[in-house]
């Protein structure tokens, strides 16, 4: 933008103000900024069909479909005992057992949403409530726990979550414990470093000249500039959880196998691709479609909180210092552990 | 210098022992009898009683603990419960080739390739080529392991085999220079498979690591002393930008030399990460134990290693 385009728009300063000037908070700057983002908004409507489609899982598989663990011996088996392909009766066939992989699929949704929510909730109240401690009492708590979030963030996190799981028994509180208990120091490093430079900054100084008590400061002041770094992080956490509960499922060591799960599916339809891809292709086709539209709305919600984020930048031609601030995923050992390849 | 290092090396060790320990404390928490499952079903009660008491597991947790702790600062990682009395050290030793075959070779097509599309959406940042490169990397970031394994066996080894074409197989690759040609039709779909995985984060590192070096001073001061862009692109810039990049190299090695278990599974590799599961499914507890302290040995050496590399290549950086 030139200098001579800037004039044009600067109304004479002799003229009536013709209309009133609202100013607008940063938050309603990135909601503008995203719902011009149409895959952003693509991928929440995705997200809430997906959710949709958990929450009346009954109903839907009511009308279209049959009990996810009924056993269809007639409808659902060929002459051979074969799983049947998609047809009226069965909108997605059926898998080695004659059950219906539309009504498994859509309840497969209810666990990993599950997990995937619950378990991101559980590591950012944890993350965060550390991160704040470390950041704003420096010193030796700081060290110990930066160390301790270094060991976290160097475990092997999956082979230890396999363990968990043969010792415990495989069930979903297992598994959304142990995915909590690794990933809030993704969380906690970077909120720990959010505090220690919102806390230099004159406002925090200010409210503690005037008596605020710690607590406040921490809670009043210093919580709420941390919302935008921890909503990034959270819409990127979601979908990492589904992946490593689907991994941890299809390794036997997840979600229960009896209750229907993307993951569990897959596992079981290494038996029987051969003769029915769509055992294969529908959990498969779910799983990737919640993944990606939740890394899709991640990078939307990012551009639209961080406008000096790469992404923009790039888009528009520019190549300056971009800022790094929330770029977490490339950072050494908060993902690479994380899904277990 | 020093100071660093020591740190890093304590840091190292509490690390070690607190995996060793967790795992100890979880694994012999199985309420599933070892000695029965050495025995054998239709064992006698005595037998039983022989092998628990052989194997000290009649012994106070403490004392079990102790003596592990005892052997592991030796290195001696025990005995496998199953597989005939095999030592876990040799266990490791017989699977560790392959995932190193593995993770390597994919290592190598992951990095040219992520290093190449990166630097291409760098350079033509908005292009149809940046465009298709950052939905490559989205989907590569966001899919599970597990479904693309399964979907390029079932593409690529069952459909194409189905239809006459034998390119690729699934299984026990063998040694390279047994048989080169069974090695390579069952290793070719794990290093892909493995790669795609990787190369999404290596795309996002190097464009964005190539940006910020573009948008230097120096980059432009060599465009005006009248550089070919080229020259100026691959010469200077990719250099630098290449830091942060090989150092995640190093980090990612380290993991996936335990991190393999899905691939392996799949496609039937008999390496450590699926000597890892097929123990869990056995309950051979002193293999899961070492395999899983090995792992946690190899990401602290992978992380101290490029932690020294980084200060070399960047001397920016100054280790403390």
């Amino acid at each position: 933008m030139s200098l001579t385009e800037l004039e044009t728009e600067v109304a004479p300063a002799d003229a009536e103000p013709t209309r009133t000037i609202q100013g607008r908070t940063p938050w309603q700057l990135a909601w503008a900024r995203l719902r011009q983002d149409k895959v952003a908004i693509i991928s929440s409507i995705i997200i809430i069909v997906i959710l949709l489609m958990a929450i009346f899982a009954p109903v839907l598989t009511h009308w279209f479909g049959t009990d996810p663990t009924k056993t269809n011996t007639n409808t659902g088996l060929d002459a051979d005992g074969l799983p049947i392909g998609p047809s009226a009766d069965h909108l997605f066939g059926t898998d080695h057992l004659g059950r219906d992989i539309f009504s498994r699929a859509v309840y497969g949704a209810r666990v990993s949403l599950e997990v995937g929510l619950l378990s991101t909730f559980f590591a950012t109240i944890v993350g965060v409530t550390i991160g704040l401690l470390a950041g704003y009492f420096s010193g030796w708590a700081d060290a110990v726990i930066s160390r301790l979030l270094e060991i976290v963030l160097s475990f092997p996190y999956l082979i230890v979550a396999l363990v968990a799981a043969a010792t415990i028994g495989p069930s979903k509180t297992m598994v959304i414990v142990v995915i909590a208990s690794f990933s809030f120091a993704a969380m906690a490093r970077i909120v720990r470093g959010q505090v220690i430079a919102i806390k230099a900054r004159e406002f925090v100084e200010a409210a503690r000249s005037l008596g605020a008590s710690r607590l406040r400061i921490l809670v009043i002041d210093i919580l709420p500039n941390l919302l935008a770094p921890v909503i990034v992080l959270v819409t990127l956490l979601i979908p990492q959880a589904i992946v490593t509960e689907s991994t941890l499922t299809f390794l036997g060591a997840g979600v229960d196998i009896r209750i229907p799960s993307w993951g569990g599916m897959l596992s079981e339809s290494t038996q029987y691709y051969r003769v029915a891809w769509w055992y294969l292709f529908v959990p498969s086709g779910m799983l990737l479609l919640t993944t990606l539209v939740f890394n899709l709305l991640g990078d939307g919600v990012r551009d639209a909180l961080d406008p000096r984020s790469e992404r923009i930048m790039a888009r528009a031609g520019k190549s300056g210092k971009t800022s790094r601030r929330w770029r977490t995923p490339s950072e050494p050992g908060s993902a690479g552990a994380v899904s277990g390849r | 210098m020093f100071r660093f290092l020591v740190r890093r090396l304590l840091l190292g060790v509490l690390t070690l022992w607190l995996v060793s320990t967790s795992v100890f404390v979880m694994a012999y928490w199985v309420p599933a009898d070892p000695a029965r499952a050495i025995a054998g079903e239709r064992a006698t009660q005595a037998t039983v009683n022989a092998i628990r008491q052989a194997l000290g597991l009649d012994d106070p947790l403490m004392v079990q603990y102790g003596r592990y702790m005892g052997h592991l600062v030796q290195f001696d990682l025990g005995t496998s419960y199953v597989n005939g009395n095999v030592g876990v050290w040799t266990l490791i030793r017989g699977a560790l080739p392959t995932t190193m075959w593995l993770v390597f070779g994919a290592g190598i097509i992951w990095l040219c390739f992520g290093i190449f599309t990166g630097v291409l959406s760098a350079t033509k940042a908005r292009s149809l080529f940046d465009r298709g490169a950052t939905v490559f990397v989205l989907i590569g970031i966001s899919v599970p392991p597990a479904v693309l394994a399964l979907t390029l066996t079932y593409a690529l080894f069952f459909k194409l085999r189905t239809n006459g074409v034998e390119l690729f197989d699934v299984g026990p690759p063998g040694s390279f220079f047994a048989d080169p040609g069974l090695f390579l039709s069952r290793m070719v779909l794990p290093w892909v498979a493995l790669a795609y995985l990787m190369t999404a984060t290596y795309t996002r590192m190097t464009r964005s690591s190539m940006l910020d070096v573009l948008g230097e001073d120096y980059i432009r001061t060599a465009r005006a002393k009248g550089l070919p862009e080229r020259r100026v692109v691959y010469r200077h810039g990719l250099r630098a930008a290449l830091t942060p990049v090989v150092t995640q190299f190093g980090v990612d090695i380290g993991y996936l030399i335990g991190g393999t278990l899905v691939t392996e599974s799949v496609f039937g590799l008999n390496g450590f990460g699926f000597l890892i599961v097929h123990s869990l499914f056995i309950g051979d507890t002193p293999t899961i134990i070492g395999c899983t302290i090995f792992v946690a040995l190899f990401i602290v050496v992978a992380n101290l290693i490029v932690d020294l590399l980084y200060s070399v290549l960047d001397p920016r950086v100054r280790v403390t």
